[in-house]
């Protein structure tokens, strides 16, 4: 097994989830494809920690902190969401356009 | 054929075709379970490069927390309807056009750049008492100042989704 398997699994696991931010609707579907976008960059960091230049353990631990401001970005932006569900009624990313007004 | 190879085969598959259906179902809770399945096989992958803790840790934090928050705020939306096919066609052929191209490049990139895995040493320590053990010795401050971030999301998430009060 080699790095550049790791790294195309990795690249087409981002392309499906940078297509699914920009073509879906549905904020919470936007939010489904940024974590899979994060996770595609997380696989990067722990194939480089086992089969990298410099092999060592802090790739785990870069990851460990990405996986934890994840985790906190998802909380955050599902409750904004919430909240402008409670104000506009929709969920529709393309309705949350009061800026423009 | 090494059994390594053919396990990283089937998880690949697994992973991405998650990820397939995700962009291609109609129901939004198909799509948050097809999401899960991609996030399990990618613990698997954790576990193949020697990462078992972090296998775990993705398999409670992902396929537990993230997924069951993301259900909880499909229902605490509007979900009954389907999501609603896109207006522009234009725009989303556009869009397919330059995530492939973005693909195209960065798979190109990875494929030209020399990395010769003979040379390089593989990861000889994979014990998890290591990575604590540096977590809490060199990345002690990032460690502390991620706490602080976690705090600061708890009462943000809180303080926003709060029920507003009644105006005078």
């Amino acid at each position: 097994m080699n790095l550049t398997s790791y790294l195309a699994l990795a690249a087409i696991l981002f392309c499906i989830g940078l297509y699914g931010v920009i073509i879906k609707r549905n904020a919470v579907l936007v939010l489904f494809s940024i974590e899979l976008m994060l996770n595609a960059v997380n696989i990067n960091l722990v194939a480089f920690s086992k089969y990298g230049l410099n092999a060592n353990i802090a790739g785990h631990i870069f990851t460990l902190f990405s996986i934890t401001v994840a985790a906190a970005e998802a909380a955050v932006g599902i409750a904004i969401l919430i909240a402008l569900y409670r104000k506009k009624g929709t969920a529709e990313a393309d309705q949350f356009d009061t800026l423009k007004e | 054929m090494t059994a390594e190879f053919i396990a990283f085969f089937i998880l690949s598959i697994f992973a991405i075709g998650g990820a397939v259906f995700m962009i291609n179902l109609t129901k939004v809770m198909h799509m948050a379970l097809s999401l899960a399945f991609t996030f399990l096989s990618i613990a698997g992958i954790y576990f193949l490069l020697d990462a078992e803790f972090l296998s775990v840790v993705q398999i409670l934090i992902y396929t537990g927390a993230v997924t069951v928050l993301m259900i909880f705020g499909i229902m605490l939306t509007k979900h009954r309807e389907e999501s609603r096919e896109s207006k522009r066609p234009l725009h989303e052929l556009f869009a397919l056009l330059m995530v492939v191209l973005l693909f195209g490049i960065i798979i190109l990139t990875i494929y030209q750049v020399p990395i010769d895995t003979e040379t390089n040493s593989q990861l000889k320590e994979k014990h998890v008492a290591k990575l604590g053990e540096m977590i809490f010795t060199d990345y002690v401050i990032p460690f502390e100042l991620t706490s602080v971030l976690l705090l600061v999301a708890l009462i943000g998430a809180i303080l926003l989704a709060k029920r507003e009060e009644k105006e005078e």
